[in-house]
């Protein structure tokens, strides 16, 4: 089986063909928003990180950046930076550009201010989209798409009907050769000893009770009841209760394949076949978690609905409510409600998304896309200094 | 009416429409037909009990324990964050010295 691929210099296989405008560092958001703004075809992300980080911290916001940008979703990069920050630009460029990925760098400090680094942002951009533009897809197989699954903004019939049709699309790629990314730790507390029964290697279920009790711990270190954010006021709403009972209507967006291992935060995996990524249950930082780690397609089910998106990685998404559905088409691209209607079988509503994600990794938009959705959020594990 | 049982082991049924408090509806729970009646109404997506739960009993869907009955539940109940507890990430109640 085959899609239309971008086969890049580093070796990644992408499905879409971004130059991609990534600051570094907080003080270097606007520059960058402004470089994309006067560029068509490119792409800009803003965030809130880069300086006073340390320690794991920094290597987490660092690894996810280059990750971010070595995306093979991407063709190439503008890397704008302050010049003073604990991020260092250059550092950044270099790591991406040691991945293959084609890499341009701007420094504001030593462009010599705002509107005179945005002039040579706005060159080298146009240069890299008249490049890009050249690069044309060839047949690639179908087992070189990472898929990342997430799940937000869910009520009763995400566990019933949207996830486990994921589920089974997931099973599909897996079968295929392909990667799947299961995310969201909290969201796996309470339904942890179901997935550490599917791991390939005692080190894996290790490592997978360890990550969810790294959460547990957290809760406790505040003296708060997780239920302050999980299950989110929307989900209990829609009928969730405990955040035990989400994780188990989560963990069924990951199907039935064995669990390979466990990644940290945007790690890239470690061989083909189903991860555990460790990410919060805050959904655009898991998503940026995942397509850092080289995800180039998202597939995301939501009960309530969300618009979220992300800005180089195509993000499907599927409600297993009809109301939500009828509510927020604009932003919903699949309707698996006719599982709770039952009218269709969770097998067919699986193929069909599976159907879906192939189309959209051949080029059709999907609606956050559409939508021009590029949220982006890196998550933090340390103070800011 | 319509609402579904997931494994034969649950001891509650999610709503797949708006229930009216005192309906009837009809349930599949394993091989079994049986007839609960609501005593509240469920809004879509809610659960409400099949059987009598203890205070502190297992609340079991998907065939998994999500939680415990914060007071003691009688069958055709609705079973939510007024009467069930969750038993993890309870920092609240480390805190409390309370730890389980």
């Amino acid at each position: 089986m085959e899609v239309a691929g971008y086969v890049r210099p580093g070796g990644g296989i992408g499905v879409r063909n971004h130059v991609l405008i990534l600051p570094t560092v907080v003080c270097a958001s606007e520059v960058a928003r402004r470089i994309a703004g006067v560029v068509p075809g490119t792409v800009a992300v803003q965030h809130q990180h880069g300086c006073g980080q340390i320690g794991a911290d920094f290597e987490q916001t660092k690894r996810t950046l280059v990750g971010f940008g070595a995306n093979p979703n991407v063709a190439s990069v503008v890397v704008v930076g302050l010049g003073c920050e604990k991020v260092a630009a250059e550092q950044v460029a270099a790591e991406m550009a040691a991945r293959g990925q084609k890499v341009e760098l701007v420094v504001i400090q030593k462009e010599g201010g705002s509107r005179r680094a945005v002039e040579r942002g706005v060159e080298l951009a146009r240069r890299l989209v008249q490049e890009a533009a050249r690069v044309k897809t060839e047949p690639v197989p179908v087992s070189s798409l990472i898929l990342g699954l997430e799940c937000g903004g869910s009520d009763a019939t995400s566990g019933l009907a949207a996830n486990p049709a994921l589920g089974v699309a997931s099973d599909l790629l897996v079968a295929e050769g392909g990667t799947s990314i299961l995310s969201e730790t909290p969201e796996i507390m309470g339904a942890e000893h179901l997935l550490a029964r599917r791991t390939v290697n005692e080190g894996a279920a290790e490592r997978l009770c360890e990550i969810v009790a790294r959460v547990e711990e957290g809760a406790r270190r505040m003296g708060v009841d997780i239920r302050g954010a999980q299950p989110a006021p929307g989900n209990i709403a829609g009928g969730i209760t405990t955040i035990e009972e989400k994780s188990l209507g989560c963990i069924h967006k990951a199907g039935t394949a064995p669990v390979q291992g466990v990644l940290e935060y945007a790690e890239a995996p470690r061989g083909r076949g189903l991860w555990v990524m460790d990410t919060p249950g805050h959904d655009v930082e898991s998503v940026t978690g995942m397509v850092a780690g080289g995800a180039q397609i998202v597939v995301f089910t939501t009960g309530r609905g969300t618009p979220a998106g992300c800005a180089i990685a195509p993000v499907i998404k599927v409600t297993g409510n009809s109301r939500t559905f009828q509510m927020m088409e604009e932003n919903i691209d699949l309707n698996a409600g006719t599982i709770i209607e039952g009218t269709e079988s969770i097998e067919k509503v699986g193929r069909r998304i599976f159907d879906l994600m192939l189309a959209v990794a051949g080029g059709k938009l999907t609606k956050a896309e559409l939508l021009g959705h590029h949220e982006f959020a890196i998550t933090r594990i340390g103070p800011t200094l | 009416m319509r609402a579904i049982v997931i494994t034969a082991q649950d001891n509650v049924a999610t709503a797949l429409e708006d229930i009216p408090a005192g309906a009837t509806v009809k349930l599949r729970v394993g091989s079994e037909e049986r007839e609960v009646q609501v005593r509240a109404a469920i809004p879509f997506g809610h659960k409400f009990a099949l059987q009598p739960i203890p205070a502190g009993g297992d609340i079991i869907k998907y065939g998994e324990v999500m939680g415990e009955a914060a007071a003691a539940i009688e069958p055709g109940e609705h079973v939510h964050v007024h009467n069930v507890e969750s038993r993890r990430g309870r920092g609240d109640l480390a805190a409390k010295g309370g730890e389980r």
